[in-house]
């Protein structure tokens, strides 16, 4: 037991969780204190123990199925994931199948694919919990074609899994069945109102969500009794949210980006505040010590001083709105106006190879997301293909608004500096940096591309303050809090 | 650690989930399995999940299940140790050095006499942390949205949480007669030291998922119809499916349900959902977004 929870430590670890050695240790007492055949139990207490911060918990929970899933009889011995352990694995697999489902499971294997699709519609038209697992298991017995020691991801098992199971189609069943229903109804006949319509919607949902996660899990419970926990732990180690490429991030890490920048935005803010509230003392202010000091009859009693307060500094955001970094460009917008309270005026133009202003998108609206999407598909930012042209959109800047520059201005341009060999115009970062008080470029691809192929970013870095690389939020946000 | 022995409060998780069922909380498996282990462990729980999903009424339906007293400590930018340790009550030993002067003239008594009454416990006045550790009936001690006072500030904590013992200099050290459970809520304003973090349990309560949000809706709102209930949370899950500047809480949720059956609602259908949405809701922007969204008109 102490092994494994070891190695599970030392996995959270290499996830990128900080667990510390009272955390470890604490989790070991834990573990005496919950009877062990309780699974859920066994993870809360590791969880309470170990995890310390909500986004770290998906993490957790993966590695978690991938050490202890086994199934509640063989967890407590749970393989060491050592490859001479192999046959142990295979007969804890086998016990594993042979467990109370086993039956069920036999009987199951019987049907025709026809029947067992029924039995899939009806299981999920009653939310049959117990029903439900047991088709997963069978999907994947016999849809996934899973063979040991196949050098194949989860990801692909679960495609083939599910292109089987044509879970569309069935939703539409459901569907045309709560309508049916509706239509059913005693009193006047009328259709489903669309409100019905959408909690209905909603509710097969997320019964064919929570299949789906079922299959999942049963495809990981094999590869992982295939592989050994170690092994497969390791290919599913995810990124952890803070951490997540913008670049390469996938429509759910993209999803998940998004939740993840609402709070840290209002964390941002508020620490910032508490900044400039808690400014360091200044000197002393002899006026208002002695104007204080009558109260006292005149005694200076009381020194007051003179508290610093910088200047807010005024923003312009030049964003590079092209494909590739498009949603670099996104998350920076939504972080910079979120926290627009702390300068004194944020102004933003986008560019592909034309340039336009969008601050007025941003006016009173409350909502960032939904107007970083309508700069994203309004601006016009198209002047000849729609391809990167930096010169050409930072020439037309300077020409329109460059004169708008002041000493009090920050310039923030984001992008890659991938220039399609067009003319880098450079010029105009030099004389931005002239009139602005400080400009930064912030660079979403990994320092060791850069002025690989088409980028020229070091052209134009040569005249900025700072360039600096900024691919995932934990970066974007570090910068973000020295700039205000 | 102090080396105070005493029964466990808890029998089980089971039994843990059960009192706080008796007492209208509805604790899903993790929450009373962390609570379980707050007490086995003797170790303070940080509570953290998004505003108003039950944080605080968990500890007070921890004190009332298990018949303690709350001792609270709100939390606010400023704290400071006379706020939330203890503080000498000086008026008090002002008077005391005058009665002295007075009796010193006819007795003859030395300052040291003084000095060492002065420093004594009669002249303490405990605030809410030394209160609870000095507590000899049991005690749940909340330290409510602990997110909300400064990095340095959260030093004076760490003393109680972990070893439940403070150090008054002229008194000496005050340990803890039993061990009170300690519960902390975070609204995530800003990342807690890892110091903190480390001597708790953490548990994050999110908005609970279907099931339990309708049986939450029927323990704690009266004379409530079931399939109401089951509406209600439902049109509830669907909103919290939108991106809004604020979700519905669970706390909205009741409210939104308190109304409904206030005004005789049987069935919720899109109108009348769209005309009662400011119970649920708390911006403009999110109330159109929502309307838009179920669907109709937009509200009058």
């Amino acid at each position: 037991m102490v092994d494994v929870l070891s190695g599970f430590v030392g996995e959270l670890r290499a996830a990128g969780l900080p667990v510390s050695m009272t955390e470890h240790l604490d989790a070991m007492t834990a573990l005496g204190h919950v009877p062990l055949e309780d699974r859920v139990a066994f993870k809360y207490a590791l969880g309470a123990t170990l995890v310390k911060n909500d986004a770290h918990w998906r993490a957790f929970e993966t590695i978690f199925e991938v050490y202890f899933s086994t199934g509640s009889p063989g967890w407590s011995a749970a393989p060491p994931a050592d490859q001479q352990d192999q046959q142990g694995e295979e007969a804890q697999l086998a016990a594993m199948l042979s467990d109370r489902h086993r039956e069920g499971d036999a009987e199951m294997a019987m049907l025709s694919a026809e029947e067992m699709m029924e039995l899939l519609y009806r299981a999920l038209l009653e939310g049959d919990e117990e029903l439900l697992a047991a088709l997963a298991r069978q999907a994947v017995d016999r849809f996934a074609g899973m063979e040991p020691g196949r050098p194949v991801g989860g990801t692909y098992y679960l495609y083939r899994t599910l292109r089987h199971l044509d879970l569309d189609g069935v939703r539409t069943r459901l569907m045309a069945q709560a309508q049916a229903l509706a239509l059913a109804r005693p009193g006047p006949e009328q259709p489903m109102t669309d409100l019905e319509d959408r909690l209905a919607r909603e509710e097969y949902d997320a019964r064919i969500e929570r299949l789906r996660l079922q299959i999942e899990a049963e495809i990981r419970r094999r590869l992982v009794a295939d592989r050994g926990a170690q092994a497969m732990a390791k290919t599913l180690r995810k990124p952890l949210p803070e951490d997540v490429d913008f670049m390469h991030a996938t429509q759910e890490e993209l999803a998940s980006l998004r939740r993840a920048i609402q709070p840290l935005t209002r964390r941002l803010a508020v620490r910032l505040t508490r900044k400039r509230r808690h400014g360091r003392r200044g000197p002393l202010d002899f006026r208002s010590t002695v104007r204080h000091s009558l109260s006292y009859g005149g005694v200076p009693a009381e020194p007051k001083f003179r508290y610093p307060r910088p200047a807010k500094p005024e923003i312009v955001v030049i964003a590079d709105i092209s494909g590739s970094v498009a949603a670099f460009a996104r998350f920076t917008l939504q972080l910079v106006y979120a926290i627009s309270s702390q300068f004194s005026r944020v102004r933003s133009f986008v560019f592909i190879d034309g340039i336009d202003e969008v601050t007025s998108m941003f006016d009173g609206v409350e909502d960032i997301g939904a107007a970083v999407h309508r700069v994203n598909t309004e601006a016009d930012v198209v002047w000849v293909d729609g391809h990167s042209d930096y010169g050409h959109a930072l020439e037309t800047f300077w020409t329109r608004w460059g004169q708008q520059l002041t000493p009090r201005t920050s310039v923030i341009i984001l992008g890659d500096a991938r220039n399609n060999y067009h003319a880098s115009q450079a010029w105009v970062v030099q004389e931005l940096a002239k009139r602005a008080r400080h400009v930064y470029w912030l660079n979403p691809e990994p320092r060791s591309y850069w002025d690989t192929g088409d980028s020229i970013v070091t052209q134009y870095g040569v005249f900025c303050e700072g360039v600096y690389e900024c691919r995932n939020l934990r970066q974007l946000e570090r910068f973000v809090e020295q700039l205000a | 650690m102090t080396d105070v022995t005493r029964p466990p409060r808890f029998e089980s998780i089971a039994a843990v989930r059960d009192g706080l069922r008796d007492v209208r909380y509805l604790a899903d498996e993790g929450i009373a399995g962390v609570v379980y282990l707050a007490d086995r462990l003797a170790k303070p729980v940080l509570v953290e999940g998004p505003a108003g999903t039950g944080k605080t009424q968990l500890a007070k339906s921890v004190a009332e299940m298990s018949g303690a007293r709350l001792i609270r400590l709100q939390c606010y930018e400023g704290l400071d140790e006379s706020k939330a340790l203890y503080e000498w009550n000086y008026k008090k030993q002002l008077l005391r050095i005058q009665a002295q002067r007075v009796r010193e003239a006819a007795s003859g008594e030395s300052w040291t006499d003084i000095e060492e009454d002065i420093f004594s416990e009669a002249f303490l006045l405990p605030r809410p942390l030394l209160e609870a550790i000095r507590a000899t009936d049991p005690v749940v001690l909340l330290i409510d949205e602990v997110d909300r006072v400064e990095v340095e500030t959260e030093a004076l904590l760490l003393e109680v949480l972990s070893d439940y013992q403070v150090s008054i200099p002229e008194l000496g050290t005050v340990v803890a007669t039993q061990i009170p459970l300690v519960f902390l809520t975070s609204n995530n304003t800003r990342e807690l030291s890892e110091a903190l973090k480390r001597r708790c349990l953490f548990l994050h309560i999110d908005y609970p998922d279907l099931e339990r949000e309708r049986e939450i809706v029927l323990a704690r709102v009266p004379g409530i119809a079931e399939h109401l209930a089951d509406q209600i949370v439902r049109i509830v899950r669907s909103i919290r499916g939108l991106e809004l500047k604020k979700q519905p809480s669970v706390s909205e949720t009741l409210d939104w349900a308190r109304t409904l059956v206030l005004l005789g609602v049987q069935t919720v259908d899109a109108e009348l959902a769209k005309d009662t949405l400011h119970v649920l809701l708390k911006y403009q922007s999110d109330i159109a977004k929502a309307t838009k969204e179920l669907g109709g008109s937009p509200p009058r």
